[in-house]
Parts: structure tokens; sequence; C-alpha cells
């Protein structure tokens, strides 16, 4: 019993990362319909970035407190994958707006290629290891519970709050639904449709880099390479929990955490992603439109 | 676009105040986007602690070319592009006029220079001259031809969104590694075995996917890939996992002539040449231009069958496709298989080829390059699909020939670094610059008088 509940505790952690990287993916599919597949590089961008700023201010301030460094990284993180995903956007997605459907998955795959690429060669192919940042660990009831875990749940639960109160609450969250639905008709009732896009995108990378942040607090390395996996991990969540649904984003995360979690521990851990994908597609037979996603109706 | 273009005629100097406005913008951007990335570099000191490394003149450059690129395209590229549409929408055309005799026939052209391709190759840079030029370029690119005229069958022709492409070519390449190793059969029976068992894979994929559409479609057949990948890893009593399957045996001329050194009737021994493995590279040439050939000529005919029809149909409207009477799942397990079949029979190819096998070469970035080939072709059109692969294949392998860089860049600069990166940029810029791929016009296989080429626009996805 205590094992499963440690196995529940570690999927937890893990589903929370890809949670809010599959916030992202859903609300970018949500508002323009397309797979931004370069978000898993963004999330990767953003580990990167805080990593660097990580080595500054080390290097600036000694011993200065584990909080405000997570802080400090984490808005770096924040603002400089915000930035490049703005950027992304209005290079390469913006101007295929009104083309066909697989016009702007073409260059999300390119922008993909070129980001991991990009921190390739800028910044070296090896694994870029830190000195463990949180490392208290609390035992409950038999249960060993780390504090890192605790800090990455807790601020997955406080960002989404925070989102579904932007989302749901304010105008900027109005605009966005308004687009979503129909985005000539928000058009014509003043909505700026470039902007509510762009402001999207960047609250999707803000997202991402919180939990490139926390994957890199989490095993204490990053590497060039990291987008694809757990960007392909999140948008299985999103797809799980239904596209375009953003407690569905979390709730598939939540499911693909427990899933790798369990599975490692109860059968081999070599299997793991066949299981995750599996699981997928089997969900998706038997529930096409995923688990909170709106069934599509068609109009003839 | 929000923002509203100025007239260059009447507001010459504002355009000149707006890009120089722009190309700041860009500078200030560009070094938010560079400053952490190019500006400092991480790197491992002697006892392997994580150190920065200052490179500040680096990131002036970065910054200094967008401010200037933004510059200049805002001031001088836009407003020329500007007057040549005007310009061509002006001109009127001259619609008579009969193509030209190259345009009319270039098909047989393109097929009669590959032929003579390696002959050329071997004639200008001598046998062993010629190997690199036939194995680098022209296998390598007649490769991704093929695998891409495949995927088209999927993509183009039915309109199902497929990323784990890949799949199917590492089901060929490890049924023929496998069954070449443990039963000794020659690589003319596993060809068409091959083609059978990916084909067969290709219906298992189908099946399920068969409720599913769009993105939804697009991420079972990405896991798909994935998971016969992590098989093909883990699975190591039969696949050698990561090791891969080396010393595949080479493929023969029906059987008549071999290019194992030992044996008899060794080509070059027969023939009385001098021993080089430069033959061995030519015969494959053929060996896949025939097959690519017959994928093409396949696709040709199968667009004018019932099922091609079929196919198209679904892929313009899949609900007036079935209150027509089509029946959608066979059209669209036809679609997988046949698909799947070719793939198959590109990676038996591809094993034997290269005499070894691992899943390193299946992974999912093989299938994005294989469907970006096909979309930046065209969805559907043949020839634009054999261009973009020779473009985007070709282009990233000659940049390995570019060692004149080093004198530029210095020494250590080394071209191989940023073929990727080059490979991806030039993904998100050509599709920016042609979003119907390089041949946008579609040339319909029902017509009722004339066959005329029709804007791509016209269709939903793809040719037809």
């Amino acid at each position: 019993m205590e094992y499963f509940i440690q196995q529940l505790v570690n999927g937890l952690t893990l589903g929370s990362i890809y949670g809010l990287i599959a916030i992202g993916y859903t609300m970018v599919y949500g508002i323009i319909g397309m797979i931004n597949f370069a978000h898993g590089d963004i999330f990767m961008l953003g580990g990167f970035a805080a990593l660097i700023i990580f080595l500054v201010i080390t290097s600036i301030f000694v011993g200065l407190p584990v909080v405000i460094l997570l802080l400090i990284m984490m808005a770096a993180a924040m603002l400089t994958a915000a930035l490049w995903n703005w950027t992304i956007e209005k290079v390469a997605y913006r101007p295929l707006r009104g083309s066909f459907r697989l016009a702007p998955l073409i260059t999300a795959i390119g922008m993909s290629i070129t980001l991991s690429n990009f921190i390739q060669v800028t910044q070296g192919p090896r694994n870029k290891p830190i000195p463990p940042l949180v490392s208290s660990v609390y035992n409950v009831f038999g249960i060993s519970i780390a504090l890192k875990q605790i800090i990455i749940v807790l601020l997955t639960v406080i960002l989404l709050t925070v989102f579904w109160y932007i989302v749901n609450k304010t105008s900027l969250g109005r605009a966005q639904r308004a687009t979503e639905q129909d985005r000539k008709m928000a058009a014509l009732l003043g909505i700026d449709v470039d902007r509510t896009i762009s402001i999207t995108f960047i609250m999707g990378a803000g997202l991402a880099a919180v939990a490139g942040t926390m994957y890199l607090m989490y095993y204490g390395v990053a590497v060039f390479s990291d987008g694809f996996i757990p960007g392909v991990k999140a948008f299985t969540a999103a797809v799980l929990g239904g596209i375009g649904s953003l407690p569905g984003a979390v709730i598939g995360g939540l499911l693909i955490g427990l899933i790798e979690s369990l599975w490692s521990a109860y059968f081999t851990i070599d299997y793991k992603d066949v299981a995750t994908f599996s699981i997928l597609a089997i969900v998706l037979i038997f529930k096409p439109s995923g688990i909170l996603g709106r069934p599509e109706v068609e109009k003839v | 676009m929000a923002n509203i273009t100025t007239n260059p005629e009447s507001a010459g100097g504002s355009l000149t105040a707006r890009a120089l406005r722009e190309g700041f913008y860009a500078g200030i951007v560009s070094l938010g986007l560079f400053v952490l990335f190019v500006g400092l570099e991480t790197t491992q000191n002697i006892r392997n602690e994580l150190v920065l490394r200052q490179r500040w003149g680096l990131l002036l450059t970065f910054v200094l070319v967008a401010a200037v690129g933004r510059f200049l395209t805002v001031a001088y590229v836009r407003p020329w592009v500007a007057a040549r549409k005007a310009a061509a929408v002006a001109r009127v055309r001259d619609e008579s006029a009969p193509d030209s005799f190259f345009k009319r026939n270039f098909n047989a052209i393109a097929i009669v220079a590959l032929i003579l391709y390696p002959i050329l190759a071997m004639l200008i840079f001598g046998v062993q001259g010629s190997l690199k030029w036939v194995d680098n370029f022209g296998i390598q690119i007649l490769i991704y031809v093929m695998l891409a005229w495949g995927l088209n069958i999927v993509v183009g022709l039915a309109g199902l969104l497929d990323l784990g492409y890949v799949a199917f070519y590492a089901v060929g390449a490890y049924s023929y590694a496998l069954l070449s190793q443990h039963f000794g059969f020659s690589f003319w029976v596993l060809l068409p075995l091959a083609g059978i068992l990916a084909a067969f894979w290709g219906m298992i994929l189908g099946f399920p996917v068969l409720r599913l559409k769009g993105d939804y479609l697009a991420i079972v057949t990405l896991a798909f890939g994935e998971i016969i990948r992590l098989v093909l890893i883990n699975w190591t009593e039969v696949t050698r996992g990561t090791f891969g399957i080396s010393s595949i045996p080479k493929a023969s001329v029906f059987g008549i002539w071999s290019f194992d050194v030992g044996a008899a009737n060794n080509f070059a021994k027969v023939f009385g040449l001098p021993m080089s493995s430069a033959y061995y590279k030519v015969f494959l040439f053929y060996l896949i231009l025939a097959l690519a050939l017959l994928t093409a000529y396949v696709t040709i005919r199968l667009r004018r069958m019932p099922v091609g029809r079929a196919w198209e149909a679904l892929r313009e409207d899949e609900i007036a496709c079935r209150s027509l009477g089509i029946n959608t799942v066979t059209t669209k397990l036809t679609a997988f298989s046949i698909g799947a079949m070719f793939g198959g029979f590109a990676g038996s190819f591809f094993a034997v080829r290269q005499g070894f096998v691992s899943p390193e070469s299946f992974v999912f970035l093989e299938s994005a390059i294989i469907l970006s080939i096909v979309v930046l072709g065209g969805m559907g059109s043949l020839v634009g699909i054999a261009v973009a692969a020779a473009v985007m294949v070709g282009g990233t392998e000659l940049l390995r020939e570019m060692q004149f860089l080093k004198q530029i860049f210095g020494p250590d600069f080394t071209p191989e670094l940023y073929r990727m990166l080059i490979f991806g940029l030039a993904m998100v810029i050509v599709m920016v610059w042609k979003p119907r791929g390089f041949v946008g016009s579609r040339e319909p296989t029902a017509f009722l008088k004339e066959r005329k080429a029709v804007s791509g626009s016209f269709t939903k996805e793809g040719h037809g």
C-alpha cells in the first residue's frame, strides 16, 4: 500500500509537469486549431533559460535564498520562452493562418527541429547537470515526499487557478473564448484577434517555461533533445483529456503521469511509453474526442 | 494583417522611417531572444562543473543581422515584391502559346537524366570518385523520393494525416534484416515479403483509427510509430535492441551476379573490371530508381481506378463520400496498406543499402522529414515531391561538401553541425513562401473536354 501511494505521489508530480505543458497545446489548438509542434521545444528552451540564469546568478551572488533563486529562474525562463513563442507565431504561423490545414503543422515541425538544433549548436550537445537546488525530503506515514515534489504540485495548482480565472473571468479570457468559437465574428465584434492569439501563445509559453524550470529542478539536468519526449507526452495528454479543454489537459497530464509511474513500478520500465501510447489509442477508439472533449458535430 | 502597408510611391520618406523603426524593434526582440543562448555558453570545466563562457561579439552579430535584415525587408524587398506582383497582374497572360518542348516532355527527360546519372558520374569522377555522388546524392535522395511518394498515397490522395509513416519503413527494414539472417532468403524473395508485412501492419494501424479524424488521427499514428520503435529497442532477444542488426547480406542482380567479394560470380570478376564497391552502389541506384518509378506508376494508375477516385473523394468530403455509397472502411484501409507497402519496400532497400539497421534510423524526425517533403512538394504532385526531396535532402547533403566555409569561419567550423538547423529553417521558409508547395497547380484525372491545370487552392488538401 505504501509503495502504491509512493508511486501515486511520483506520478502526480510527473503528471503536473505534463499538465502544465499540455495547457499550452490545448489553448493554441483551441484558438487557432493547429498543433503547435514546437511547444515541446519551447519547454526545453525554458529549461535552458532557467539553467543559464541559474549559472549567472550563482556566479554573481553567492548564498542567495533558494526561493528567490527559483523565482528569478522562473521569471527569466517565462520571459524568454514567451518572447520566443511570440516571435515564432508571428514569423511562422501568422502568414499561414488562412492557408490549408497542413501548412502550419509543417512550419511547426520545422520550428521544432530548428529550436532543438539551435540549442544544440549554441549550447553544445552534452547533458548539463546542475547541483540539486531543493533536497529536503519529508517522511509522512512511511511515504517519502520530496520538497521539490510538493513545490511542483503546489505551483501547478496555483497556476491553474490563475489561468482558470483569466480564461473564465477576465475580458481577455472572454476575447480568447470568443476567438476560439468564431474568429471572424469575434473580429467583427471588435476583438483584436491577432493580439488575442499572440497573448495565447505567450501564456502557453509561460506555462511551458515554468514546467521547464520545474523539470530542471526535479531531474537536475538539461539537454537539447529534452523537448521531444515530454512534448509528445504532453500533447498526448491534451488529446487524451479532449483537445481544446483546459481541465481536460490537466486531467490528461495527471493520467499520463500516473500511468507512467505505476506501469514502471509494477511492470517493466522499458515499456512504459508503449503503455502510455497504447492507452491513448484505446481511449481514443472508444471516445474519439477525448475524455472531456466536445464531440465534433459535423454540419453539412 | 493588422498593419496597413503604405504606398511606396506616395510616402517614400515615411517608408524609410518605418523601416528604421521596425529594424530597431527587430534588433531589440532578437536581443531578447538570443541574449541567453548566444551571448552565454554553458561549458563544463575540468571538475565537470558547468561554467559560463561569454560570447558578446557573436550576440552583436546576431542582433545586427536581424535588425539590418528587417530594415532591408521593409524598406526594399517588400515594395519590390509588391511592384512585381502588380506587374504580373497587369501582364496579359498568353494562354494559347504551346508549352516548350522541355516542359511537355519533362517527365521523360527527367527519367533519362536519372538513368544516365551514374554513368556520367563514373565518367567524370572516375569509378572510385563517383561513389560519393551516386551514394550520397543519388540513392539518398531517391529513398526519400520513394518514401514521400508512398506517404503521398495516404496523405496526398486519401487525406489521412499520418505522422508515423516511418514505422512501416522500420517494418520493411527489420523484416529483411531478420528473415535474411535467420532463413537466408535472398533480397528478391524478401522484397515482396517485406512489402506484404508492412501492408499488413498498415491494416493493423488502420483498423483502430477508422473513426478518428484530423489531429486525433495524427497523434495516434505518431504514437504507433513510437510504439514500433520502442518495441524494436526493448525486444532485445529478437532485434538486439539499440545495437541493431549488422552484416545484412547484400543484394544480387537477380542471383546472376553477386557483389560479395569472395563469390565466384562477383560482378567485377565476371566482367574483368577492377574491384570496387562503386558497382554495387550503381546497382543500388538503379534498384531504388526502379522501385521509386514503380511507386509513381502505381500511384498514377491507381488514381484513375475506382479506388483512387474513392480516396480523393474521401479526402474532399467524407460525409458526401459516404452518402454516395463509397465504403469508407475499405477505402481507408487500402490507402493505409498500399502506402505502408511502399514504405516496406523502401525499408528493405534501406536495410540492403546500409547493411545495418538499428532503431536509431526510425525516429519521429524521419516521419516529419518525409511528411514535410510531401507537403512542400505540393501534396499529391509527384513531380513536386521529387523536386522537394531533391532540394531538402540534396541541399542538406550538399552542406557536407562545403569545405570552403572553413576558410570563412575558421578551421573549427563544421558545416555538418548546422545541417538539421538549416533543414528546419528551410522547412519554415519554403512553407511561408509557397504555402501550396513547389508545384501549386493540380491536374484533374476526370475532365470534361480537355485537361486543364487548376490552382491548388481549389482543392481541399491535395491533388485532384
